[in-house]
Order: C-alpha cells, then sequence, then structure tokens
C-alpha cells in the first residue's frame, strides 16, 4: 500500500468474475506521512482509508466483470464498519463479492480481514460508465497488470 | 398484493425522502420529482432487487438520447411501471 497516493492494493490473490468475487492483498506500510496525522504518537490507518481498501478491491471485480470497458466510480457506501484499529505493518486481506450487476451500476460487500479477524466492512456501490479518458483506462490496465490480474480478464 | 405502482412509489419516497402523497402514475420522476440521476440508481437498485429484474437503464438513456424516445417513456412513473411490469413478464419462470 502506499496510502499517500491512494494506491491500496498490493496484489490480487484470487479473482472469479463469473461469481463474482476477488481477494486482494494490502500491506500496510510501516511508514507513511499519512500516519503523522492520523494519529501523532498514535499512528492509525485512516477509517477513510479502509472504505477505500474495500473500494478498490470490489473495483477491480467490476472491471474483471465488465472486460476492462468502463469504469466504476464510487457513489455510495452503506452499513460501514470500522471494526478495530489497523497498525501499521499490519497484513490485510480485502475481500468483495459482487451482490448485484445493474444496468450502469454495481453493488459489492466488501470485507477487510487481518490475521483472520474481520476488520471493516462496508456495502459499497458504483455508477459504472465510460472511462473519462485513455489515459485513466491505460493507467488502469498497466495497474492491473502489476497487482497480479490475469490476462484473460483483460480484453484491452 | 400491491401494485407494482404503489411498490415502486413506496420505493421512491423511502430511497429519495419524498412525500407519498406527491407520488402519482403522472409524476415524471425528474421534472415533478426531482430525483437526480444518482438517486435514481438507488431507486433502480431497490426496484431491481423487488422485482428480480435488471431495468436496462443504459439501453433506455441511450433511446432517450438518440431521440427515439422521449423521457416521459421511461421517467413517468406509470409508464416505468408498464416497462417494469414487461420486464417481470419477460423472466424466465
Amino acid at each position: 500500500m502506499l496510502l499517500e497516493y491512494f494506491q491500496m492494493i498490493d496484489r490480487i490473490e484470487s479473482l472469479d468474475p463469473v461469481s463474482g468475487k476477488i481477494r486482494t492483498t494490502c500491506q500496510v506500510p510501516t511508514e507513511s506521512p499519512v500516519f503523522t496525522g492520523h494519529f501523532p504518537g498514535f499512528p492509525r490507518l485512516p477509517g477513510a482509508l479502509m472504505i477505500e481498501t474495500m473500494a478498490q478491491t470490489g473495483g477491480w471485480l467490476v472491471l474483471a466483470k465488465v472486460g476492462f470497458s468502463r469504469m466504476p466510480f464510487l457513489t455510495r457506501v452503506e452499513s460501514a464498519k470500522m471494526r478495530r484499529f489497523v497498525e501499521p505493518g499490519e497484513a490485510l486481506t480485502g475481500e468483495a463479492t459482487l451482490t448485484h450487476d445493474g444496468s450502469g451500476f454495481a453493488v459489492i460487500d466488501g470485507v477487510i480481514s487481518c490475521g483472520g479477524q474481520k476488520v471493516a466492512s462496508a456495502e459499497i456501490r458504483y455508477v459504472v460508465g465510460p472511462f473519462p479518458n485513455d489515459t485513466i483506462r491505460a493507467a488502469m490496465l498497466s495497474k492491473a497488470r502489476d497487482i497480479g490480474f490475469a490476462e484473460e480478464f483483460i480484453h484491452a | 398484493m400491491a401494485s407494482t405502482f404503489e411498490t415502486v412509489a413506496d420505493i421512491i419516497a423511502d430511497t429519495c425522502d419524498i412525500e407519498r402523497d406527491r407520488i402519482t402514475p403522472e409524476s415524471h420522476a425528474i421534472k415533478d420529482l426531482g430525483i437526480d440521476s444518482l438517486d435514481f440508481l438507488d431507486v433502480a437498485f431497490a426496484i431491481d432487487k423487488e422485482f428480480g429484474i435488471k431495468m436496462p437503464l443504459e439501453q433506455w438513456t441511450q433511446e432517450v438520447n438518440d431521440g427515439k424516445v422521449s423521457t416521459e417513456e421511461y421517467f413517468v412513473l406509470g409508464n416505468l411501471c408498464a416497462n417494469i411490469d414487461k420486464l417481470v413478464a419477460a423472466k424466465p419462470a
């Protein structure tokens, strides 16, 4: 994870767009500028970034579902729970299940866990629309390959 | 059993925080009720779940943008409910 660049996902561990499931790994850095303010003398992963981690995990699942033809953008977070603190250096697992594949929108249930213990959960909704431009689409494809996206799910 | 309109009106009232009495079959979701696109996605999600369908919003939007149909066809609630009924009838048994 590079928190200051909103790079939350290190690796896609498993991905099945047909059944609508994905699992990712996310290594919380031991040091980050984010920890300077959150919090002084008590560094913890911000809850907002836990939500972002779930949103990105589910986002990669939606991208696979649509074969990178369109892009999901976060529109709504429901029933978010941050169940415990996450400290620098902890290894997280992100999981998302596609609960609704709508026309122009998608809904996932997201979970972050650490050592088998659930850390955070939320229902996350996206609008799924055209990529704003070619630059962001190319960047997403490049990032997908970097984090281990299977080539069969990239229909560039 | 509630009619399609009653169910949809309840969903809109609950999702968009609109007084139920203001919602009629003649109401236009955007022009009369002021539902924006984001709220309409939430309404669509609730309708999809309630009726076990997938409303083809992207196709409908394209048809409107192409000038093939007016917004009234899909956004006046009586018409929307008729389209929902067609989708429900077309569901595999």
